[in-house]
């Protein structure tokens, strides 16, 4: 690494160029954004397009969050976190199905607590689940990546046969809830009420991350353990236990991920998860592993791409998200927000 | 000769060297030893397998770098015979066309890939490969004019390798153009076999091992670690390219399931795990149990699943559906408590 | 000496495959400054690793104010009394200055006195509180770093190197802080390069060789006798 030379003053020079280095990913979303505007032409199917997109990066976001941060604190790298999602969902869907008196009502807030019920249970599962997982198999491969991916697919494999088992192997389809349903008309673009719905959960989400990270002291360990664990640990705290939280918070967020994606599919297979984890993959290589922020922005990133370009040219949709990784690894090797190691 | 054979890589075991020999024997005598269709289908298999497993194992095992991309240069090669027969009719021409051009286009990928993940760290390379197949395998069944998309392509090669062909007989074995076919491939993938070893005894793959016990040394000691890592991936790539080629040309089939499929990967991770990571004549033994087990004891399983019916739970544990489970619960298994694999067992225990 | 407050016995430590410390014996007495020095590369640093539990040993024993710490995990060390501050430093570069010293303040909020004595030792902490720490200068850093190990009051503090790289004047300022250190009663084991600090500062030096302790005594004996530093640390220490 050749950055600034150690003993430098830097503080003088952070130049324009510098602090627009650091904004440049936060300015990509609306860039993409403006871009989408110009090669649709049509402003309603924009909008569409655009509130579908972000609905989608919400979502990609909530699930890529924990894996993020399990990575950045500990160096684990969770192959399984895709398992929780597909849990999730399972769990989510079955206490819907528990309660068609909450779904069918023609009432907002009986629907919306009939999602937050499922949320929640399937919460609690899956931090459970993630809990017992993080010490039968991620516990013996602490330091060595190459066991963890080997170990954590093969849990992946063995956790959504467990779902088969219990869910059985055939695929459910669900509707969404009553007032969830249909679209709302908006400057004539028909928006899905459920994306919206997606979006504002996707944004609570973000914000209280945020605030847990940057308001609290248990935030301020976790993002100090990021850069330098070995550090808080001098400092007096057990990251251990930092990290075995935050682990099971991930996997909760990667259940709740799954239960927001289940509604907006409306069909869920044991197999849902690890197919998310192709984009989850993406999202926190192009955000910068270990980077909550950079994880936002890369799933909205591909979020939005993935809408636009499907809606332009369907077939290079999903190339079109491997296009958005080369791109930006070959800006930024490190992706948008790398953490800084050590000082 | 044989020594040289082996590139002085000696199973250092006597169980070891007599279960290889066991192999080799039942794979050159197949024909003849186990006649009938589906057995010869077995043994091809396993020739295809132990060239896949050991090209893998030329990453995972000597180079410490996990690759879920491994069956889509299998699938490369399989569907550059494919096209090619089918583009410039069925011929030896072809198939050597195909071939080569699916060797050349997994090593190019490969090279790709290698250049965006490696340099940066090794982990980002397990996840960008898992990203690449996976967009590759939606292509594939996107670009249906092309490839055929989920029903894959059937075609012709050339009419010396079809059953149609009958030269004679051996031993009381009817000799037809399959068992040629079969013979094309045991030859070619011994000598593939013979190549990996050779590759991972030679300097080059002892430095990669060097690296694989510690990057940070080897880098101050001087070897370019990332050139090293993408040699590694380049080679695998195009060997599991060739044997995809060899695949396409026993089957006349290809399609996403048979060669392109992250559950084919997951068979593969699991063969080199079982037989050993790191050590070449682990892929002979994981590939040979494993297909075997594959063609057999699923079976095996359905029989017991229905003999056990009125138990509670059992049958449903034992079902042939719960295969992927027990082999997920094993992959576990083996890479805690057996790391070294069958043959690290064998060779510790000589 | 009596009733030191560390004590390592025979301590030796691993690091991948090589043998660092050999056997390494030491005592810092209490309310005293111990200079541990040596050439390069004979295992100061990791021996102050060891003790903070950085490194582990896997033999000999080490004894704090009447505690064994050999099983004792790493945060635990820290709270039972132990400041650290290390020889990269370990500034959390993204952090804020305020968000470092915060961290390093285990019981509740930092104490409104001490962040006062500290403002008035390091003077730019107070200037660059809300700041990045990744943005500050060298020096900066290092008084981010050693303030950080006094946000509380430990009874044992150990110091690498805590002058390497710095301007003359931030050297003073240094010294200046870990004196009045010493006069809180706070017992100190300081890596130190810079032999004028070293006998500016020290109270007692031990001399480390090829993983093991050689020699330890008064500083001021040390510092009086030029030929027993040439035959210790090889090469004269004479004060710049």
């Amino acid at each position: 690494m050749s950055d600034a030379p150690e003993h430098s003053p830097t503080f003088a020079r952070v130049s324009l160029a510098r602090r627009l280095d650091r904004a440049a990913p936060y300015l990509l979303v609306p860039v993409l954004v403006l871009l989408g505007y110009m090669a649709i032409g049509v402003p309603s199917s924009w909008l569409t397009l655009t509130v579908s997109g972000l609905a989608m990066g919400m979502m990609i976001f909530i699930m890529a969050s924990g894996l993020t941060l399990v990575f950045g604190l500990m160096d684990i790298i969770n192959f399984g976190h895709g398992a929780f999602i597909s849990i999730g969902a399972f769990m989510g869907v079955s206490v819907l199905f528990w309660l068609p008196g909450w779904t069918q009502a023609a009432s907002l807030p009986l629907n919306v607590a009939a999602i937050s019920l499922a949320i929640l249970a399937a919460m609690l599962l899956t931090g459970a689940v993630s809990w017992v997982f993080e010490r039968v198999i991620v516990r013996p491969v602490y330091g060595s990546h190459l066991k963890q991916i080997l170990i954590t697919v093969g849990a992946l494999i063995v956790l959504e046969e467990l779902i088969v088992v219990v869910w059985g192997g055939e695929e459910i389809f669900l509707s969404r809830p009553e007032m969830l349903q249909g679209a709302i008309t908006f400057a004539d673009a028909a928006l899905e009420r459920y994306r919206i719905l997606a979006v504002v959960v996707g944004l609570l989400i973000f914000a209280a991350l945020r605030l847990v990270l940057q308001r609290t002291k248990i935030g301020l360990i976790v993002r100090a353990g990021v850069q330098n664990a070995e550090m808080v640990e001098a400092l007096g705290y057990r990251l251990k236990l930092v990290f075995i939280g935050v682990f099971v918070a991930g996997s909760a967020l990667a259940g709740l991920g799954g239960v927001m994606w289940a509604l907006y599919e409306q069909v869920i297979t044991a197999g849902m998860g690890e197919g998310m984890m192709i984009l989850i993959f993406i999202v926190v290589i192009i955000g910068g592993l270990g980077s909550v922020e950079g994880a936002f922005i890369g799933a909205l990133l591909v979020g939005l791409l993935q809408n636009y370009v499907a809606f332009l040219e369907p077939k290079l949709a999903l190339v079109s998200n491997i296009a958005l990784m080369t791109a930006i690894l070959m800006w930024r090797p490190q992706g948008m927000m790398p953490v800084m190691k050590g000082h | 000769m044989i020594d040289w054979l082996i590139s002085g890589d000696r199973p250092r075991s006597v169980a070891l060297g007599a279960v290889l020999l066991g192999i080799l024997f039942s794979l050159a005598f197949a024909p003849f030893l186990f006649p009938g269709v589906r057995a010869l289908d077995t043994a091809a298999t396993i020739l295809i397998f132990i060239v896949l497993v050991a090209s893998y194992d030329l990453l995972l095992g000597y180079s410490g770098i996990v690759s879920f991309a491994h069956t889509m240069f299998f699938g490369l090669g399989a569907y550059g015979v494919a096209l090619a027969s089918i583009h410039m009719g069925p011929g030896w021409d072809a198939l050597i066309v195909g071939a080569l051009a699916g060797a050349l286009s997994a090593t190019v990928l490969a090279y790709a890939i290698g250049l965006f993940s490696l340099r940066v760290r090794a982990i980002f390379f397990a996840m960008i490969t898992l990203a690449v197949a996976s967009a590759v395998a939606v292509l594939v069944s996107q670009l249906f004019q092309l490839t055929g998309g989920e029903d894959g392509l059937t075609y012709r090669i050339p009419r010396a390798l079809t059953p149609a062909n009958r030269v004679g007989e051996l031993f009381g074995v009817r000799i037809n153009g399959r068992i040629l076919a079969y013979y094309l491939l045991f030859f070619s993938c011994t000598a593939l076999f013979l190549l990996l070893l050779r590759i991972v005894n030679s300097p080059f793959g002892r430095v990669l091992q060097s690296i694989r016990e510690n990057d940070f040394r080897s880098e101050a000691i001087g070897y370019r670690v990332v050139a090293y890592r993408t040699a590694a991936t380049c080679l695998s790539a195009a060997m599991a390219a060739l044997a995809g080629s060899l695949y396409a040309i026993w089957l006349r089939y290809v399609g996403p399931d048979t060669t392109l499929s992250f559950e084919i990967m997951i068979d593969v991770l699991l063969m080199v795990v079982i037989g050993g990571m790191g050590t070449m004549y682990g892929a002979v033994i994981g590939a040979t149990i494993f297909v075997l087990a594959q063609n057999y004891l699923q079976n095996l399983m359905g029989a017991a699943s229905d003999a056990t019916s009125a138990l509670p739970l059992i049958p449903d544990l034992i079902n042939p559906d719960r295969w992927l489970l027990w082999l997920g619960v094993l992959f576990v298994l083996s890479v805690y408590f057996f790391p070294t694999g069958i043959v690290g067992r064998l060779r510790a225990g000589r | 000496m009596s009733d030191p407050i560390l004590t390592v016995e025979g301590v030796e430590t691993d690091i991948a495959q090589y043998h660092i410390l050999k056997g390494v014996d030491l005592q810092v007495p209490r309310g005293q400054v111990t200079m541990l020095l040596g050439r390069n590369g004979v295992g100061k640093t990791t021996t102050l690793r060891t003790i903070m539990g950085l490194w582990r040993n896997k033999a000999g024993r080490i004894g704090f104010d009447g505690r064994d710490l050999n099983k004792m995990p790493i945060a635990d060390r820290c709270r039972a009394g132990i400041g650290f501050v290390p020889e990269d430093m370990g500034i959390f570069a993204a952090l804020t200055v305020e968000e470092n010293m915060t961290l390093a303040a285990l019981s509740g909020p930092l104490d409104p006195a001490r962040k006062d004595w500290l403002f008035a030792t390091f003077p730019p902490l107070r200037t660059f509180w809300k700041s990045p720490a990744g943005t500050l200068s060298g020096g900066q850093k290092q008084m981010l770093s050693i303030a950080r190990a006094m946000a509380e009051a430990r009874s044992l503090y150990l110091i690498d190197e805590p002058t390497k790289g710095l301007a003359p004047a931030i050297v003073s300022t240094m010294v200046r802080a870990l004196r009045e250190l010493k006069a809180q009663g706070a017992s100190i084991l300081m890596v130190e390069q810079n032999f004028a600090v070293a006998k500016a500062l020290g109270d007692r030096a031990v001399v480390m060789d090829d993983g093991r302790a050689i020699w330890s005594g008064a500083m001021a004996e040390l510092a009086a006798d030029p030929a027993l530093q040439e035959r210790l640390m090889g090469l004269s220490m004479e004060a710049h």
